[in-house]
């Protein structure tokens, strides 16, 4: 099976304030942009952090190969039941989700 | 008037090339701008009003660029000095600024900017209308208002403008945007506004724009039509790729960066490479619009005391989320009974770290780990009552057994005391803009003579 993290150079993830999480296909070729693009689903990603899709914000970037995605953070950083202060982890899910 | 800004780092404390701060220094800067901090790390900065590096660091990389601008004879600006720029920030790092004046015997004029908000002025704001949340907000009040510890509002480039042109040889500025402290002087000077702000945002984490990101210093010129970025560090570059997929970084949307008075818009940017090392930005957009600046704020939700618990039996590995679970149950009871506390009061949070510690309900893969740690958060009023229901807790996060027929079990603890006292915990409580008619309204400047 083939995941995210087997076509993408990278996926990275990281707080854009305390208030939201963004997350960052860097694909690194026009094919696999092209790929990765038409593969990674809005609805799929939502599902994947557990979060209603008209929240997430997607941003299909070819100059930069790039496919982006930024939501509310569900628990704001640092709240008692928050337990991933940075969000940095959050990538895991979707370098290795199945496509 | 072409506008040339030497930027040490992303962050101060972060560490930076020595040779290549010297090479910034000999390209004639007309300003050395550094970051002091951001929300990175969490609440506790704002809440506690401390920073989250050491002193000595701080001090020790201060100095390197207090004897940088000495040289370079032009101005140095920290942001969000302290890591939050809370005022009591500010005045520790005015503090560290004076013990170097001293020590290297240098006569300076030091403007503070003072970004601290009293819980009554935003009082006043929400009642008057001139609060807007931002998506998300948590919902504030009077009340909620006046629990936070720290309030503070994002200065932008009018107010370093107004540090700058108090002739200070060091503006230490308490919360600021990380751009400002780089846009204000290009804004100043003409320079367009575009530019002076999208070149602030590549330059604001240092090397984290070039293809070297530890590498640190970077040095920015900004004109009429554009800017032009280059990494001072040898074999660091700055590519048309690196510069504009910096946008990206900590930027929910990559093309859009709101600022006290507009935003900056890159949509059109056209990046070119002028050599190996150097890139090149026009057609960035600068839309003015309502001056507002963002606010910050964080407040105590109680204090903290934790135990880890390491389960290395096999049976217990496999089951610990079943241990956990019954062991929760097990414990509220026995805090009702002994301590006679609702459970609405405090909170146990268990963290099954080798099952789902850092993902919780988002983790979708399971294993067969060796060993679970049991990381208990225990949050509860005070100091006191949270170790108090940690000492009730210890003994049976060693003890618990999953049965009641078996021989009790003995976990592994990992040092002695088992729990340690965390202290207070902060929230992030704002997540709004206030509106300004005077940019200065909010802000104080207070400027010394030191060793004059």
């Amino acid at each position: 099976m083939t995941k995210v993290a087997d076509i993408a150079l990278k996926v990275r993830s990281k707080n854009a304030g305390p208030f939201w999480v963004t997350i960052d296909v860097f694909c690194g070729s026009t094919q696999a942009y092209d790929q990765l693009r038409n593969a990674l689903k809005t609805d799929a990603i939502a599902a994947l952090y557990h979060q209603p899709t008209q929240l997430l914000k997607r941003f299909d970037i070819p100059d930069l190969n790039v496919i982006k995605f930024s939501f509310p953070r569900p628990v704001t950083q640092g709240h008692r039941t928050d337990r991933d202060m940075h969000g940095a982890q959050w990538s895991t899910l979707l370098a290795e989700l199945a496509i | 008037m072409p506008t040339r800004v030497l930027i040490p780092s992303g962050v101060l404390c972060l560490g930076f090339d020595r040779a290549a701060l010297a090479r910034g220094v000999a390209a004639k800067p007309d300003l050395i701008a550094i970051d002091g901090g951001s929300t990175d790390s969490g609440p506790f900065s704002l809440g506690a009003g401390q920073s989250k590096y050491a002193r000595s660091v701080t001090k020790s990389e201060w100095r390197e660029l207090m004897l940088a601008r000495a040289e370079a004879g032009v101005p140095l600006v920290i942001g969000t000095a302290g890591t939050c720029g809370a005022d009591a920030c500010v005045d520790w790092m005015f503090d560290i600024t004076q013990e170097i004046a001293t020590e290297l015997s240098q006569s300076l004029r030091v403007a503070r900017l003072y970004s601290g908000q009293p819980a009554a002025r935003i009082t006043d704001a929400l009642a008057a209308g001139r609060i807007r949340p931002l998506t998300p907000a948590p919902e504030i009040s009077a009340e909620t208002l006046a629990q936070m510890t720290n309030i503070v509002a994002l200065a932008g480039a009018e107010q370093i403008q107004a540090a700058l042109n108090t002739g200070a040889d060091i503006v230490i500025a308490g919360r600021t945007t990380d751009t400002a402290i780089i846009a204000a002087l290009p804004l100043m000077r003409g320079d367009h506004a575009g530019a002076a702000w999208h070149g602030a945002k590549v330059a604001e984490c240092g090397a984290l724009c070039s293809t070297n990101p530890t590498s640190g210093v970077i040095l920015v010129d900004f004109d009429s039509e554009g800017f032009t970025v280059e990494p001072l560090a040898t074999g660091a570059t700055c590519t048309p790729h690196s510069v504009s997929a910096h946008m990206l970084y900590e930027n929910s949307d990559p093309f859009i960066l709101y600022e006290p008075g507009g935003h900056l818009d890159v949509t059109q940017t056209k990046y070119t490479a002028l050599d190996a090392t150097r890139t090149r930005a026009t057609g960035s957009k600068w839309v003015p619009g309502q001056y507002t600046v963002k606010l910050e704020g964080a407040r105590a939700a109680g204090f903290q005391t934790t135990l880890i618990a390491v389960l290395r039996d096999a049976h217990y590995v496999a089951n610990a989320q079943a241990w956990a679970d019954k062991l929760h149950g097990f414990l509220t009871a026995l805090i009702a009974k002994r301590m006679g506390l609702d459970a609405a009061s405090y909170a146990l949070d268990f963290r099954l770290i080798g099952v789902n510690a850092a993902l919780g309900a988002m983790e979708n893969r399971s294993g067969d780990p060796v060993e679970v740690g049991v990381l208990l958060i225990i949050t509860a009023e005070t100091q006191a009552l949270a170790s108090e229901i940690g000492k009730l807790a210890n003994p049976h996060m060693l003890h618990y057994p999953l049965t009641e027929n078996e021989e009790l079990p003995t976990f592994a603890f990992p040092y002695s005391p088992a729990q340690s006292d965390r202290g207070a915990l902060y929230e992030f409580a704002l997540n709004h803009v206030l509106e300004l008619d005077d940019p200065m309204s909010a802000f104080r400047l207070l400027v010394s003579e030191v060793n004059p």
